[in-house]
């Protein structure tokens, strides 16, 4: 066959791949660009985290308003820190806002519900809500109910 | 006794020099410094390798991609989380089959093909006589070879899973129902970027660079027979779709944190 022919049918070959990669990017992994540059972070200190995970979701009402980037242990009081990532969309959240973390269906995995306050103020990078409401843990409360029993 | 024990260290050093130079073919024909001059032979390879596999696996991505949306439907409707199916199906073929699948296919198309010219070449003595007018074959045929599997693997790989994707799609939505909001939406939270798609992505590079490096190996050390070509092709498509189900597990070990 000729060059000429083999290059043209090569470059369309390469360019079927960049169109499949493109494809699996944005519309099977809905991968989008910046998309991080358009979130806040805020804090949350939880007595037990049990079985959330990075990139749980953040709800308010059902509705998804961002995710959890971080967790970690705080050295001084020994509870859990969370650092969630909230759509800049959603800015007036008051400070006086609860955090719990919720189980979605019977066996689902682990999200944070926020329950938004009444305080005038409101969460901005960096702030902490102060009330928050730990993970169910199974275990706990067999052994309050086995308590109770004896 | 002694007969077979010294029979055992033979083929030891025999298995141990093989190696050695299927290790010597890679080094001298990738690292040397690469000809931009042999550009085109690259390109004639990619046509070779590549663009003539495509059919074979978009087909076999289609079908796979179909069966696994009958099969998977067939399961997840009894627990009433059909709307799942696209996820699973994403997953699977983007980390596993695509790259798997697709693999076995080169090893078997272009893999073969591979072995049995450059086994010709050297059984018409072609090889030796390149080298005896100056120009080194490694270079000149193993080179391009090699930078061909490894660029077309991971393209044939990633149709391979768009193709499938696209297969499920038309059987879990089109015909049996599946409400095409949540296919799409389920599989684009499911399915991550960096942790999925690329990590099989980087499946399938290994699995180009590895089915090309045997298929060639296998050419360059063949016994110059008729017999010998038929054996060497056969033992490419053998070890090559042993290396790349060992490997594949190997790599899952690795990348997906066991």
């Amino acid at each position: 066959m000729q060059m000429r022919t083999i290059e043209i049918v090569v470059g369309a070959f390469m360019l079927a791949g960049l169109i499949s990669l493109a494809v699996l990017a944005i519309r099977v992994s809905g991968f989008n660009v910046g998309a991080e540059a358009n979130t806040y972070s805020v804090f949350a200190k939880f007595e037990n985290v049990g079985g959330l995970v990075v990139r749980a979701k953040v709800s308010i009402a059902g509705v998804i308003v961002g995710q959890v980037a971080e967790i970690s242990l705080d050295q001084e009081s020994f509870s859990a820190l969370v650092r969630m990532e909230i759509d800049s969309d959603v800015a007036e959240l008051s400070i006086d806002s609860t955090a719990a973390i919720l189980t979605e269906g019977l066996l689902g995995g682990k999200f944070i519900g926020l329950t938004i306050g009444a305080d005038e103020a409101y969460l901005k990078e960096g702030s902490y809500i102060s009330d928050t409401q730990s993970s169910i843990v199974l275990e706990d409360m067999i052994g309050k109910f086995l308590m109770k029993q004896f | 006794m002694l007969a077979s024990i010294r029979q055992l260290g033979q083929y030891g050093i025999d298995l141990i020099s093989a190696l050695g130079r299927a290790g010597n073919i890679w080094w001298q024909a990738i690292w040397r410094r690469p000809r931009l001059a042999n550009a085109h032979l690259v390109f004639r390879q990619i046509y070779q390798l590549g663009v003539l596999s495509v059919v074979i696996t978009v087909l076999s991505g289609f079908s796979i991609g179909a069966v696994l949306a009958l099969q998977g439907y067939n399961q997840l409707v009894k627990y009433g989380s059909e709307s799942a199916l696209g996820l699973g199906v994403a997953l699977v073929l983007v980390m596993e089959i695509g790259p798997v699948v697709s693999g076995l296919l080169f090893a078997g198309r272009a893999g073969s093909a591979v072995t049995a010219e450059i086994g010709l070449m050297k059984a018409t003595e072609q090889l030796s006589s390149m080298e005896m007018i100056g120009v080194d074959p490694l270079q000149r045929i193993v080179a391009p070879r090699l930078w061909a599997g490894f660029i077309s693997m991971p393209i044939l790989a990633l149709m391979f899973s768009v193709v499938g994707i696209w297969g499920s799609s038309v059987i879990g939505v089109d015909w049996l129902g599946v409400y095409e909001g949540a296919f799409w939406s389920a599989m684009q939270d499911g399915v991550d970027f960096k942790s999925h798609v690329l990590k099989g992505i980087i499946k399938s590079v290994v699995f180009g660079l590895i089915v090309t490096w045997i298929a060639v190996y296998q050419g360059y050390e063949v016994e110059p027979t008729s017999e010998g070509i038929s054996r060497a092709t056969t033992r490419t498509v053998v070890h090559s779709s042993v290396a790349v189900l060992v490997l594949d597990f190997f790599l899952t070990l690795v990348m997906f944190n066991f």
